[in-house]
């Protein structure tokens, strides 16, 4: 299933796509893009690279086991209720702090980024662990 | 009143913890609760008529709320069932004594104490079905307590699928009661009582209901699960299926016969079914050497007697019925819990081999006495009044049988009385006489002052009659009755037939002694066939029916369910089509050079697809399908969902070919793989008609105050230019929680199914690599 070409192309391509996953999760509140789409561009690198080298090349691009990352995606999202929940505001009301970075660079950072990530993170453990899941099945 | 039902539960929470703290000192603690519920209840005896009712809002938006009603009905219940309460929690401290399952028992207890309370006291009709049905899981669990023993098992399973079957309707009922009735609440049913009767939905609504109540109290022919259950401990059989949840059927007919009774429906069935029901009974008791099973029947006889006295509407039956409701409970928790302290004491409920205990049990048998003079009927006890108030109440209605059929019933009775507590303690004393000794207080307290209870209301008859019997009456007829109870009423021909009964009760005890072992023997071909048997018969065929039905509706084959789900789809969609008016938008001009070169080239991949030669082929090209989508999406400025299709299709394609290289059989070359005339029919029609849904919704006029909304409240808002996002992320925040969740169990499943298949694979090869 590997080649050299594949081989070489991925060692640039997966490291690259990872990158843009991130961006994509990052603009995704005001630009196309977002959790689902990053994640999405995430597990597609993770696949190129268990195409390329292997299921255990895949796993090592996350930290974790995929089904532990993809369930510390879900708690993160669940997570991201708790702060409107403690201020006694409407379960998921998003709350919004603004982050100086002088200059007049203003990021504003908020319930949905983390609600997002958790999305994001969510998508890459669930495809990378069926991915994995499939390359172990025996022949 | 919520604080009362609730209590029990609580105390459910709590039983482990408290058994496991105190062990055998544990039921004294928990006994506390029933003791304090049954003051309570006796404090506010006084508010019984006409009835308080107080509500709590539950689900406010389908008019359930938990309102209780405490009137003369349920609060006679309710002192039954928190006065046996604290006696039988007692009573199970020194029976299960040691058991290592005790905390679990008491748990279970006092969850069905609870919902016990709750049916008696809803006055909403749904709040009384959930109770209701909590009274038979718990009544399931209790039975199957000795979950070790085969037979306890199918006994609980038994009485749990005919009390639950018949909740399902009792629900059913309740639902077409409400409609014709305009009420959830009983109290407001009964007003609307001619209303309801004259209401086309009257006779499914009652024939439903009547089904609910005979299931569980155990009439024929649904009564074959009451022998059944005792399986359960004795402390259960005592409480449960004699003194408390039985009577619960009962207890909803005396509930509802001030909104249903007094047809000609209602007194023929009841009539009829309580008229059998308690011939049988009285006949099978005669034909049983287990003394469980000998009171057991002797219950199905009495809650035959109870439905049949509740059949005619009018005042003396329902005083009857009202009175030997609470004589019936007092005397047969006596009688249980002493034939418990046998089984425990002498190890054996087998009656020809306990005689003269006596001597070794003498607390017991005073018990076992006392509870016999008021089941036998004889004076100075208030069994004795109760079978007063039946003669006036046959005698009134002028119809011969019914009278026969009570006096034989009572005959029976007395017989039984004889049988089941005067016999084990009299005569030479039996082998495991000479074993036994007297049983713990804890198992002494309850039968003896039920059983002195009864002498006690049995002297004193007015007090019964204005505390409990004439109150709970007034709640059934909705007036006041007189209730006047004199001992001795003098000679006339009542008072014959009263000395004919016991004359008879004692030449059928006599006879049951010398032939009974000749007539079990002749019997016992006869008894095999009986429903309980028909219940055997119909769990197989169901068993039966359903694998059929599964071979049939589930072959395991993808390519037919696929089939299946768009041909239903497509029947919807077309049935839908000639419903109502249906208009197509018009196919609009030409469109950009860019836009048909998308649509052609999605076209031939689609085309690709059906004509592909190998798998692998055939998933790309339907990728190229999914890609050319995507295009569109772009096309039509939708960016978020274009890259999400992209790389949706991207990593389907990935996934299958991983798949796909591991299965056998890479080309598609066999007939039985190629589309048959079936499938391309079905799939020409389903595109056809996607087509043309999509025309036909497109012709609908657009509302945009959704679109209009989100656009203008997105920056504002949501702190965000990305429209779809700030929707995804935080308007429709708990929606994508939702879908994240369902997308981290796909992967579960999918990873089990995956390991499973390379089990299999692995056993079939004999290989060890996992």
């Amino acid at each position: 299933m590997s080649s050299l070409i594949l081989r070489a192309a991925t060692r640039a391509l997966a490291p690259l796509l990872l990158m843009l996953s991130l961006f994509l999760l990052w603009r995704g509140h005001n630009e196309p893009g977002g959790g689902f789409i990053g994640g999405l561009v995430a597990a597609s690198a993770a696949a190129l690279q268990g195409i390329a080298f292997g299921p255990a090349a895949a796993r090592r691009m996350l930290w974790l086991p995929p089904v532990g990352v993809a369930a510390t995606g879900l708690a993160l999202a669940v997570l991201s209720i708790l702060p409107s929940a403690l201020a006694g505001l409407p379960p998921m009301k998003a709350l919004w702090a603004k982050l100086d970075l002088g200059d007049g660079a203003v990021v504003p950072l908020g319930t949905p980024l983390l609600f997002d990530i958790g999305v994001f993170l969510v998508v890459v453990g669930s495809v990378v662990a069926l991915i994995s899941a499939l390359e172990h099945a025996p022949e | 009143m919520l604080t009362v039902v609730l209590a029990p539960f609580a105390a459910a929470l709590l039983a482990p913890l408290i058994v496991s703290r105190l062990r055998d000192r544990a039921a004294l603690v928990l006994a506390l609760v029933p003791a304090s519920l049954f003051a309570w209840a006796m404090a506010n005896l006084g508010e019984a008529f006409p009835g308080r009712i107080e509500a709590t809002p539950w689900v406010p938006g389908l008019s359930v709320s938990l309102s209780f009603n405490l009137d003369g009905l349920s609060a006679l219940f309710t002192l039954l069932i928190t006065g046996i309460g604290t006696l039988v929690v007692l009573y199970a401290g020194g029976y299960l004594a040691g058991h290592v399952m005790l905390g679990r028992f008491f748990a279970i207890l006092f969850a069905f104490m609870g919902a016990m309370l709750g049916v008696v006291l809803s006055d909403n009709m749904i709040a009384l079905f959930v109770f209701w049905e909590l009274t038979s899981l718990a009544s399931y669990l209790l039975v199957g307590f000795e979950a070790a023993k085969p037979h306890a098992r199918r006994s609980a399973l038994q009485a749990l699928l005919i009390t639950g079957t018949g909740g399902l309707a009792l629900l059913a009922g309740m639902i077409l009661l409400a409609e014709a009735g305009g009420s959830w609440e009983l109290s407001d049913l009964a007003l609307a009582k001619s209303w309801l009767q004259a209401s086309p939905l009257y006779g499914p609504a009652l024939v439903l209901v009547l089904v609910g109540c005979f299931t569980k109290s155990a009439q024929w022919p649904f009564h074959s699960w009451l022998p059944g259950a005792m399986a359960a401990p004795t402390p259960v059989s005592a409480y449960l299926h004699s003194a408390t949840m039985v009577k619960a059927g009962v207890y909803l007919l005396a509930r509802l016969e001030p909104a249903l009774g007094g047809t000609d429906v209602w007194l023929v069935s009841l009539g009829l079914v309580g008229g059998i029901t308690m011939l049988m009974g009285a006949v099978f008791a005669l034909l049983e050497t287990d003394l469980k099973l000998v009171l057991a029947w002797t219950t199905v006889a009495a809650l035959g007697t109870l439905v049949f006295l509740l059949a005619p509407s009018f005042e003396p039956s329902v005083k009857a019925a009202m009175a030997f409701l609470l004589v019936h409970a007092l005397y047969k928790g006596a009688l249980f819990m002493t034939a418990g302290n046998l089984d425990h004491e002498a190890g054996t409920r087998d009656l020809t081999r306990l005689r003269g205990l006596a001597r070794a049990m003498p607390l017991t048998f005073a018990a076992a006495a006392m509870a016999a003079f008021s089941m036998a009927g004889l004076p100075a006890s208030l069994g004795w009044v109760a079978k007063e108030l039946i003669g006036l109440a046959k005698a009134s209605d002028e119809i011969g049988l019914t009278l026969t059929a009570a006096t034989a019933a009572n005959a029976a009775g007395f017989a039984v009385a004889c049988i089941a507590g005067l016999r084990p303690y009299l005569g030479q004393a039996s082998e495991a006489a000479a074993e036994a000794h007297e049983a713990p207080w804890t198992m002494l307290a309850g039968p003896l002052l039920l059983g002195a209870l009864g002498l006690v209301f049995g002297m004193a008859p007015q007090l019964a009659a204005d505390l409990l019997i004439a109150p709970a009456a007034a709640a059934v007829l909705g007036t006041k009755p007189a209730l006047e109870i004199t001992l001795f009423k003098g000679f006339d021909w009542k008072f014959l037939l009263t000395l004919a009964t016991f004359a008879a009760g004692a030449a059928i005890y006599l006879a049951w002694v010398r032939f009974g072992a000749e007539a079990r023997a002749r019997s016992a071909p006869v008894l095999e066939r009986g429903p309980d048997r028909g219940y055997d018969h119909l769990l197989a065929g169901l068993a039966a029916f359903a694998s059929w039905l599964t071979r049939l509706m589930q072959p395991g084959l993808l390519h037919r369910y696929v089939a299946a789900t768009f041909a239903v789809v497509g029947l919807v969609v077309i049935a839908g089509a000639f419903r109502g008016p249906f208009a197509l938008a018009p196919l609009g001009d030409g469109g950009k050079l860019i836009e048909w070169v998308v649509i052609v080239l999605t076209a031939a991949a689609a085309l690709a697809t059906a004509l592909a030669t190998t798998r692998l082929l055939a998933v790309t090209a339907l990728g190229m399908v999914g890609l050319g989508v995507a295009m569109i999406f772009m096309l039509w400025s939708a960016p978020d969902l274009a890259i999400t299709q992209f790389m949706v299709e991207t990593l389907i394609v990935v996934i299958l070919a991983l798949i796909l290289i591991r299965l056998p059989g890479f080309r598609i070359t066999s007939e039985a793989d190629r589309p048959g005339p079936g499938t391309i029919m079905i799939a020409a029609g389903a595109g056809v008609l996607v087509a043309v849904l999509m025309l036909g919704v497109l012709a609908e006029p657009f509302d945009p105050r959704l679109a209009e909304w989100f656009g203008a409240n997105a920056v504002p808002g949501g702190l965000g230019r990305n429209v779809v996002n700030v929707i995804l992320v935080d308007f429709r925040a708990l929606d994508t929680l939702g879908e994240i969740t369902v997308v981290v169990a796909a992967a579960l499943g999918g990873i089990a199914a995956m390991m499973r298949f390379g089990r299999r694979r692995a056993d079939a090869g004999g290989r060890e690599d996992r």
